[in-house]
């Protein structure tokens, strides 16, 4: 009986769960239609593109700093060791370009824009302000949610690099500047080890999917939050939630494919 | 006029359902409904709280697809047409919301000039005088640098009001307009509507259950009750109503046909959980 239950459930779960899916793909074809009318008006955008990305900016490169700093500091105390302390600058650079910049970054977006969006979006929906414009006859998929939307993506792989430069800088004030490793080694060792094709693209790749999943969780669950006050609150939990999930599994998947030569 | 002429048979109809049904999932809201709304004038439909008058505003409006029955506007089905044409229909047709709705990130002025930015390419200038006339005809110009949230109830509706008039619509859909306001706001409310339907020749469909202010200002009332419409006619022919259950509705009696109680199980059971 309990085995049935649990059976029962676990299919209600999962049917919930892939018609969420089918309403949010729907969603995003139709998000996706109206950018065109979004670029041709860039003053929306630019706006967007302001309190998404720019406002963001304090959180990622404060972030980016400390984690520079502290993997510096962690790297040189393995480093030298070997004594491979010349090392640092590639090892740093590498980690944050290909792992740390784009994950830290989407998940610290996905706390600081992303959740704004989703409870944005989804009190305008409780407010009926998205119906007052559908009766207005203004499609609040194009004016409200397009955006949001592309500004988000624009901003993610933008904040990921900023992420990892003065992730980068951080580790050279740490190693170079208190620890006393070699500048001319620093840099010149990270330029020979660190590939354009191979790292800093794969990098920027990996971030723009974040950014696009990221912002796609955030603008769907708060179009789809049930429009009361209850219902926005659990909508910006999910957001954030399910970003984490789906930010961390997406990595194995993108690292495997792009790293792992799989 | 041709128009709604070839396709209703109707010449002074503005807006026609017919065999509407509605349901929330398997929760049936509206059961087959017949309304006619006479163009050039002041129409309620009036029911309790929860009879569905907001989604048949919502019906009208073509934001919700009705499960069978048909809704003409202006002598077109709202949910046949594309959605060019639905679009280009809602201009024609303001709706002012329970709770104003205002945009809460723009200014009063902004809200106004929002319908007339999103669908002119007026130049700034003319944009500027026509959100002013839109304010003076509901006495808020001098409110124009307010935001939503510095506005009264009372305000805040008249400034949805002046948006829902921006773009010089057919007919303005009004729901609750006067559900929790003072007295002296719903006067003004109840002026404003009279003033638009008779001056700018707007038709006027209020969604109501405050029968004193509905009386005084409706040429035409109907009484819908679980999903039906159970009476019409002028405000005089419903006051002297056969019906029980109008009779009781327009007299504000608590008991009647609408029971006082929720369906329940009996009382005896229920207290002595004999199940
Ligand atoms: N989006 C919705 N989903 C499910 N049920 C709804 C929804 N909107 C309204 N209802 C239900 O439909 C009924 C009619 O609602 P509504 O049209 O708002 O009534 P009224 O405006 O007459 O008070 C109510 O009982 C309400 O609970
Ligand atoms: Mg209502």
């Amino acid at each position: 009986m309990i085995v049935v239950d649990w059976l029962q459930r676990l299919g209600r779960n999962a049917l919930f769960f892939l018609q969420r899916l089918g309403r949010a793909t729907v969603f995003l074809l139709q998000v996706l239609a109206g950018i065109p009318t979004i670029i041709m008006q860039p003053r929306l955008l630019l706006w967007e593109l302001y309190s998404v990305g720019v406002l963001s900016l304090a959180i990622i490169g404060i972030s980016g700093l400390a984690v520079g700093m502290v993997l510096g500091l962690q790297m040189y105390t393995t480093l030298v060791d070997f004594g491979a302390a010349q090392s640092l600058g590639p090892v740093v650079a590498l980690s944050l370009v290909r792992e740390l910049g784009p994950v830290l970054t989407a998940l610290l977006y996905s706390g600081r824009a992303g959740s704004a969006l989703t409870a944005e979006i989804g009190l305008m929906k409780a407010t009926d302000q998205l119906s007052v414009m559908e009766m207005m006859a203004v499609d609040p998929l194009c004016r409200v949610v397009a955006p949001r939307f592309l500004a988000g993506v624009v901003s993610v792989p933008l904040l990921a690099a900023i992420f990892s430069a003065v992730g980068i800088l951080g580790a050279y004030f740490v190693g170079v500047g208190l620890l006393g490793v070699d500048a001319g080694a620093f840099w010149s060792q990270m330029q020979a080890k660190v590939d354009l094709h191979a790292d800093v693209y794969n990098g920027l790749i990996k971030s723009a999917v974040f950014g696009l999943v990221a912002t796609w969780i955030a603008v769907f669950e708060g179009y789809d939050a049930v429009p009361t006050t209850e219902g926005v609150s659990r909508a910006t939990t999910r957001t954030v939630v399910h970003t984490a999930f789906a930010i961390l599994g997406l990595d194995f998947v993108l690292t495997a494919l792009m790293f792992g030569g799989i | 006029m041709d128009n709604n002429t070839k396709n209703t048979g109707q010449v002074d109809t503005l807006v026609q359902m017919r065999g509407l049904r509605f349901a929330y999932g398997s929760r049936v809201i509206i059961d087959g409904m017949d309304i006619d709304i006479p163009r050039g004038k002041v129409t309620t439909i009036m029911g309790p709280s929860g009879t569905g008058k907001t989604t048949l505003l919502r019906l009208i409006g073509g934001q919700w697809r009705p499960q069978a029955g048909s809704v003409h506007v202006d002598g077109q089905n709202v949910h046949t047409v594309n959605r060019r044409e639905l679009y280009r229909l809602r201009k024609r047709m303001g709706m002012l919301f329970q709770s104003g709705a205002l945009f809460t990130h723009l200014s009063v002025f902004e809200n106004v000039a929002f319908p007339l930015r999103e669908h002119t390419r007026l130049p700034e200038q003319v944009i500027h005088h026509l959100v002013l006339m839109k304010l003076q005809a509901v006495g808020l110009r001098g409110a124009r640098d307010l935001m939503p949230t510095e506005l009264s109830g009372g305000m805040a509706r008249r400034v949805a009001l002046a948006r829902a008039i921006a773009l010089d619509p057919m007919m303005i859909m009004y729901d609750e307009p006067f559900t929790g306001q003072d007295p002296i706001t719903v006067g003004v409310i109840m002026q404003l509507i009279r003033l638009l339907n008779d001056s700018l020749g707007i038709t006027s469909i209020i969604v109501s259950h405050d029968v004193q202010e509905v009386s005084a200002i409706s040429d035409k009332i109907y009484m819908i009750s679980q999903g039906k419409v159970v009476g019409h006619g002028t405000p005089h022919d419903l006051g002297r109503s056969p019906s029980d259950w109008v009779r009781q509705f327009m007299n504000g009696l608590p008991d009647g046909p609408v029971p006082f109680q929720y369906p329940a199980p009996g009382y005896l059971d229920d207290l002595f959980g004999i199940a």
